[in-house]
């Protein structure tokens, strides 16, 4: 466990709630970046702007962490292009299906106490996490 | 215009967010997933950390009758776990664990510039749109 940030970790966990918690407070909205952007790829009249803004603060977001921190952050990936392309389907794809992911379900969902939310969040955490045992530990795919 | 501004704020805090917990770096998603591995439980607290605040959030919001610049709270009624909520979530987890990104990350993890973020973003939207072509042709 020598990996495990645990200050971190809170702090910017909370960033994310205080997000959640102006959107939700001043726009009557759910931070959920699937359904924000899903919703955004439509173009809906009259309910794109805020979506691209949400957006467009996400990116300025780490932008900003970038031009803060003594150091940027890291991106690391362990995969191939077939992989990327395969996965990124089943993200969208399924955060669109099931009406939303780590932040709609996971962050605002759990909680307003949602049962389709809580239900959600511990389903794709154990599938993530036997998908990757899979790969990881027993040599499949 | 405040309405602007407070979107885009709260678009700037959660990037911010997923940036400090570095959350926005697969490897270190992966580490949590990886239970039987070399764990790292900073996911768990990312979430509990958000999930807190939020939950102030909500309370707050659920006493009011409105949002403070909107006529009305847009939040989802349904509370039932039906199939298509069972089978989005379990596609989603085996992309999710297949590389580590889930799509706040992907978006926000683009600024640090590598291929592999635009191929798996590019993926990802196709995998939207084709469910929303499916549910409007369904109709």
């Amino acid at each position: 466990m020598d990996n495990f940030t645990p200050l971190s970790a809170l702090i910017g966990g909370g960033l994310i709630g205080l997000s959640a918690t102006v959107l939700i407070l001043f726009k009557g909205r759910i931070a959920g970046i699937s359904g924000i952007l899903g919703g955004a790829l439509t173009f809906p009249l009259g309910d794109l702007g805020w979506r691209v803004l949400f957006l467009a603060g996400l990116v300025a977001g780490a932008a900003l962490y970038n031009l803060l921190a003594p150091a940027p952050f890291v991106v690391e990936f362990d995969a191939d292009t077939p992989l990327l392309v395969v996965a990124g389907l089943l993200v969208g794809y399924g955060s669109s299906l099931g009406s939303g992911c780590t932040s709609g379900h996971g962050v605002c969902g759990i909680a307003r106490l949602s049962p389709r939310s809580i239900g959600a969040t511990i389903l794709f955490m154990a599938i993530a996490m036997a998908t990757l045992f899979l790969m990881r530990h027993t040599g499949a795919a | 215009m405040i309405a602007a501004v407070v979107s885009f704020l709260s678009g700037l805090l959660f990037g911010l967010g997923l940036a400090v917990s570095q959350m926005i770096n697969p490897a270190k998603v992966l580490a949590f997933l990886d239970i039987l591995g070399d764990w790292d439980p900073s996911l768990a607290l990312v979430m509990a950390g958000a999930v807190g605040v939020a939950a102030i959030g909500f309370t707050q919001a659920k006493k009011r009758a409105s949002p403070v610049l909107e006529i009305e709270f847009q939040i989802p009624e349904n509370r039932e776990l039906d199939m298509p909520l069972v089978l989005g979530a379990a596609l989603f987890g085996i992309g999710w664990g297949l590389v580590g990104l889930c799509p706040g990350p992907a978006l926000a993890g683009l600024v640090a510039g590598h291929t592999e973020s635009v191929i798996f973003v590019g993926a990802m939207l196709a995998g939207m749109l084709a469910n929303r072509l499916i549910q409007t042709i369904r109709r």
